[in-house]
């Protein structure tokens, strides 16, 4: 079962954060796990994979994971630690890519307002729910689907469908 | 229903379905391009061994064409066996062109089918009156095993265009005023119907066009209902049984927004965002490193036409290179036949082969730190097209072609 509560500091983006931000297209052919990483959110800010930790969060407002379908810019945010991206909305391909690899995301409204780089947040995913440590905020967000959520729990869709269609 | 609602609905082997509903639809046809080789090793992970269906599958040579480093030649190489070893019927090898403009080109696009591609600009297919939408790679590599997928049921966003067109202003101009008027998260997670008499009245190349950048707005998909050109292509190309589905009169949309074409001026996206959006005569004349013309938005035949009239028997400026690349070799081929092809080597314009060129940043024309080049594509993101520091203006191939001319961004209307 997956971690549903979260606790780190947060890094705050803008709105519209595209694919080519989180993930520039000049390093698509890149493999490693470790140097997929190293590029997270690069286009957005070039000091970010530097000073997160692992289990940092993302905070984001509208429309994040807008533009291409690279599956890269959830990858590069999975292997670079990131625990949980909380956003206003995101964009439609991005969300899918998300939870089939199993990386959390929460629609939370105005959170880029109600957070501040390096807050401390703590996050629950089921009752959907942010408190922010360092304001004593608690922000209320969308619960996760139970669709989602069953994919999520068992690691994404590839362990899902492994059992689906393996042979033993 | 809506048609879109009713494509879903038969996909799906339901009588009806509603907005918010989470459906799983039948497939018919699945295109992956070589970013992809994920979908692969997904499809190998979850325990795949045969696809579902040899002929609805194909794989698209466009993003890396041809392979610019070691490591695409690999993925080539990967995708190649991977297309022998399951018998794929269809293939598009590095000599083809890019995806959405090879897809309808070769009869695999037609009125009420349901395409997934593994591009976000598959919503490009809806000026055929198709779903398309765009997926990653193990979201499609389920598909590659299953031949369905599940769907939320989206809202319909209506925009209706109507007016003609002044002189010198295309449909680029249109989609690219739209989405400045209306921003790039108006539509995330729904869809967008574009009717009106403009819509009515145009040709393939500019439907095309316009829907390919409704993903720009956030759409899933994008839908215009299929015109007398759209039956003819079709019928010319595609050996489907296809059916034009209607939207019921009593169909509630979502949002409804109304442009008016008739005084539009050409359009410009300024960096760093496709919203930023401004007429050209309040764009700052700004002097240009790289003029391209190319891509799933802009590179077919009418563009590089566009292109030609301005350009017939005159320089690109000293200073400034014109690079174009056709969307696909049937548009080369048609482009050489009519003597663009000549008359734009003359005028100092270099084309490259038929793909995605520089538009996404992996090859063919990339752009150095501080560099402005203005654009017949679709993102103007920062880093897009190579250094994060290059600057990309998107406009129509027309007034590409007039700032490569002039060095500096130019309204063809001045000409």
């Amino acid at each position: 079962m997956m971690n549903k509560i979260m606790e780190a500091k947060a890094y705050v983006f803008g709105k519209n954060v595209d694919t080519d931000q989180i993930y520039p297209g000049r390093y698509l052919e890149l493999v490693k796990p470790e140097e997929i990483a190293m590029h997270c959110l690069e286009g957005a800010d070039p000091t970010f994979a530097a000073k997160m930790s692992k289990g940092d969060i993302v905070v984001a407002g509208t429309n994040f994971g807008c533009g291409s379908s690279r599956e890269h810019a959830a990858i590069t945010l999975i292997n670079a630690g990131v625990s949980v991206v909380l956003a206003e909305s995101f964009a439609r391909i991005f969300f899918r890519n998300a939870i089939n690899l199993a990386l959390p995301l929460m629609v939370c409204p105005k959170i880029s307002e109600k957070v501040n780089d390096e807050d401390k947040l703590v996050v629950d995913l089921l009752n959907g729910t942010v408190t922010n440590l360092t304001t004593g905020e608690v922000i209320v967000g969308e619960k996760i689907s139970p669709s989602a959520m069953e994919i999520l729990d068992a690691g994404g869709i590839k362990p899902l469908f492994r059992k689906k269609f393996a042979k033993v | 229903m809506h048609a879109i609602e009713k494509i879903m609905a038969k996909a799906a082997g339901k009588e009806k379905i509603v907005t918010g509903e989470i459906i799983n639809c039948k497939i018919d046809f699945a295109e992956i391009n070589d970013l992809y080789p994920q979908t692969i090793y997904s499809f190998w992970e979850m325990g795949g061994e045969k696809v579902w269906d040899k002929d609805k599958i194909a794989f698209v040579f466009d993003h890396y064409a041809p392979a610019p480093t070691i490591k695409t030649a690999q993925i080539h190489k990967e995708m190649r066996t991977f297309v022998k070893e399951q018998g794929l019927t269809h293939h598009f090898d590095i000599n083809k062109g890019v995806c959405h403009q090879v897809m309808p080109e070769a009869g695999l696009v037609w009125p009420g089918m349901i395409l997934v591609a593994t591009d976000s600009h598959t919503t490009t297919h809806g000026a055929f009156g198709a779903f398309g939408t765009g997926l990653g790679a193990t979201d499609m590599a389920t598909v590659l095993l299953t031949g369905e997928l599940w769907f939320r049921v989206p809202e319909v966003i209506k925009i209706e265009i109507n007016g003609s067109l002044p002189k010198d202003v295309y449909a680029k101009d249109v989609i690219l005023h739209i989405l400045g008027q209306m921003k790039a998260d108006a539509a995330v997670y729904k869809a967008i119907e574009f009717s009106g008499d403009y819509v009515d009245r145009i040709g393939v190349a500019d439907r095309m066009t316009i829907c390919n950048m409704a993903v720009e707005m956030g759409a899933k998909t994008a839908y215009m209902k299929p015109n007398q050109a759209v039956i003819a292509y079709v019928e010319s190309r595609c050996k489907m049984p296809y059916e034009i589905q209607e939207t019921d009169s009593d169909f509630i949309y979502a949002e409804t927004y109304r442009f008016d074409v008739t005084q539009l001026s050409p359009s410009i996206a300024v960096p760093f965002s496709v919203d930023n959006v401004s007429p050209i005569e309040s764009v700052e004349q700004v002097k240009v490193d790289q003029a391209f013309i190319g891509s799933c938005t802009g590179g077919r035949l009418e563009d590089i036409e566009a292109a030609y009239h301005i350009l017939k028997g005159k320089k690109v400026c000293e200073g400034t290179r014109l690079v174009i690349i056709p969307a696909s070799a049937e548009v080369l081929k048609k482009a050489i036949e009519k003597g663009y092809v000549v008359e734009l080597i003359q005028a100092g314009a270099t084309f490259t082969a038929p793909g995605c060129g520089p538009c996404l940043g992996t090859h063919a024309g990339l752009l150095a730190e501080g560099e402005v080049c203005i654009s017949a594509t679709n993102r103007n993101f920062p880093g897009r097209m190579g250094h994060s520091a290059g600057r990309i203006y998107l406009a129509s191939p027309a007034t590409v072609a007039a700032s490569a001319l002039m060095g500096k961004i130019t309204d063809p209307r001045s000409l």
